[in-house]
């Protein structure tokens, strides 16, 4: 049954990447002018603009293109920089440790303190702790990720002086960056975490545990969290992915050399290689992400193999 | 499972009577205004439209006045919330800021729905082979994630505040056909659907006169939401440097003007951000409270 559901996933990622791919080979070629200009770059010479329009076979028909495209990609050649000059590929192998180091850190932040406080707060359902906390939920879904990293900078690294406000180079450069990117999914972990809590606390067989006269504490951990934590396992896996997204305000501010902030200054540069090479690394890692999530979510879940 | 339904069809019935004494928007306003959080997001919401639309009155001085011997003062009783990197008047730039902000949403919204809606309701509708494409066309924009999707579409825009609203709107267009498809199908095998048909109603009339009207309420609450989305999104790209030129008005874009200054004038980036953090937060709230008062089933 497991094996039959991973195929049917991996079916159906084959349309969506085939779709990515489309996306991103069309985004130069609608951006008026020549694509050979578009992706030698503004200051490229007439050479170099010839040479890229033989290499990606810029003048032969549009399917064939395609699938010089495709072909390209599955070689791990995805172009070279227009600014730099270097291979996009290494360009983008250099910078996205940086921000799966930085989304990772995020998503641990999120997970410990998120899951804490949901299974707290749905727990002790409207007590003060419970109001609180999701308030504070609340204030973090609403943070605009750009202002919380300033104003923790503001605070801890300029007033305070204990951590280091930009730059990658030690563990104490990681924390705010982490704190800030992680606070949004922090917010969604707590939330998802409590209600989830809530609705297994309700559940026949908690009240069975209980009327076997089992202790609250043995209650909640040994049998209510178990499934409680079924969806909230997905929601962590989601938030991974979006935080891919979502690194690149973040880099921004704390000057973080990850692929968020490469694609920003691609994207200002015009520098298209480097666009189309960043979005299709963090796509394709989105889509891998959501399949795992599904697919530990059926082992976790026997019940969503038959839907 | 109809058993089920009918209960509920039935008790809403019930509910329905009080429906007509109030009128619904009374009604969902009755529930609103029990939530105290609710009360408190349409405060907030109700304020910066009013901030919107009353820009020119409200603000103490010109938006773009500026004065370079004043640059980054602190904030003073004349201007309360100090002036920027031009000298310009912080809290009346924050004030027209609202009109930018409010415009991004009201447009990113607009193109969420009435591009998203549609699709979404014809893929549900028609099924079969219509909505396998159409689910796996919706898959593949939902596979970038966050705002991701919005920089790629703004790398083939080009920068600018037109693009910041195209982009931001297209990006949600997946998650509006999403919703108005679980909607429909929902809906799809109820009776009233069914009795529709069976009088001969066209496909077209089906849509438009029931299974839309019907699915609103979600609708409403994810535009509620959807606002506080799309301005965190744009004040982003704004922030980014890809949003609206100089010297307009836009909170995002104050921000990344401010961030510069951060270590000798923590006002110049602060107070702008403070304002997206509250209106977002309005939203959000007003948006929680719509959730709960026009669809408890929706509840999380």
């Amino acid at each position: 049954m497991t094996g039959q559901y991973i195929i049917r996933r991996l079916l159906i990622m084959i349309p969506v990447l085939f779709g990515i791919s489309l996306i991103i080979f069309t985004i130069v070629r609608v951006i008026p002018g020549d694509p050979a200009v578009v992706l030698a770059g503004p200051h490229a010479t007439k050479d170099v603009v010839d040479q890229v329009r033989v290499q990606l076979g810029l003048d032969q028909h549009p399917v064939k293109q395609y699938l010089l495209f495709i072909g390209n990609i599955f070689k791990g050649d995805l172009g070279a920089s227009n600014r730099t000059g270097l291979p996009v590929t290494k360009e983008i192998m250099a910078r996205l440790p940086y921000t799966l180091l930085l989304a990772l850190a995020s998503i641990l932040v999120a997970t410990v303190f998120g899951v804490t406080a949901g299974i707290i707060a749905g727990v002790k359902q409207n007590s003060k702790f419970d109001y609180l906390s999701m308030l504070i939920a609340l204030f973090g879904l609403s943070m605009p990720v750009f202002w919380l990293g300033l104003m923790l900078m503001l605070l801890f690294s300029i007033k305070l002086g204990w951590f280091p406000s930009v730059g990658a180079e030690s563990f104490k450069h990681l924390v705010l960056p982490a704190i800030t990117l992680g606070a949004n999914s922090t917010a969604i972990i707590a939330r998802m975490t409590r209600s989830s809590m809530l609705e297994v606390i309700r559940l026949d067989y908690i009240r069975t545990a209980r009327a076997k006269g089992l202790s609250e504490k043995v209650v909640i951990s040994r049998h209510a969290l178990k499934n409680a934590l079924i969806p909230v396992v997905t929601v962590i896996g989601l938030q991974t992915g979006t935080l891919l997204g979502g690194a690149v305000l973040t880099e921004i501010v704390f000057a973080w050399p990850g692929i968020g902030r490469l694609l920003v200054e691609a994207i200002l540069s015009r520098d298209y290689p480097v666009v189309q090479g960043v979005v299709l690394v963090v796509a394709t890692m989105f889509i891998f992400v959501n399949l795992i999530v599904d697919i530990l979510y059926s082992y976790l879940d026997p019940r969503i193999r038959y839907h | 499972m109809t058993q089920a339904q009918n209960t509920n069809h039935t008790e809403k019935l019930v509910k329905n009577s009080e429906f007509k004494e109030r009128g619904p928007i009374g009604e969902v306003f009755r529930r609103l205004s029990k939530r105290v959080t609710a009360m408190m997001g349409l405060v907030i919401v109700v304020l910066f439209f009013i901030s919107a639309l009353l820009a020119p009155h409200l603000a103490p001085h010109d938006p773009y006045e500026h004065s370079l011997a004043h640059k980054l003062a602190t904030p003073s009783w004349d201007y309360p919330l100090g002036r920027d990197e031009l000298g310009r008047c912080i809290l009346s730039r924050i004030i027209y800021g609202a009109r930018i902000s409010l415009l991004i949403g009201l447009i990113v919204i607009s193109i969420g729905i009435f591009i998203g809606v549609p699709i979404g309701v014809v893929s549900a509708y028609y099924g079969g082979k219509v909505d396998f494409i159409v689910q796996r066309f919706v898959d593949t924009m939902l596979a970038f994630p966050g705002i991701l999707l919005a920089l790629l579409l703004i790398a083939i825009l080009g920068v600018g505040l037109h693009n910041v609203m195209i982009a931001v709107g297209i990006s949600t267009i997946p998650i509006y056909a999403r919703l108005a498809r679980s909607s429909v199908l929902a809906m799809k095998a109820r009776q009233f659907v069914e009795a529709a048909r069976s009088i001969g109603a066209s496909n077209l009339r089906i849509i438009l006169q029931h299974l839309i009207p019907n699915s609103l309420s979600p609708i409403i609450v994810q535009s509620t939401l959807h606002m506080a989305t799309a301005i965190l999104w744009a004040a982003g790209l704004g922030f980014l440097g890809l949003g609206v030129s100089p010297p307009t008005a836009e909170w995002g874009a104050m921000l990344n003007g401010g961030r510069l200054y951060i270590r000798v004038a923590y006002h110049v980036a602060t107070f702008p951000g403070l304002m997206i953090f509250i209106t977002v937060l309005g939203f959000n709230l007003l948006g929680d409270g719509l959730r709960d008062a026009l669809d408890p089933r929706l509840k999380t």
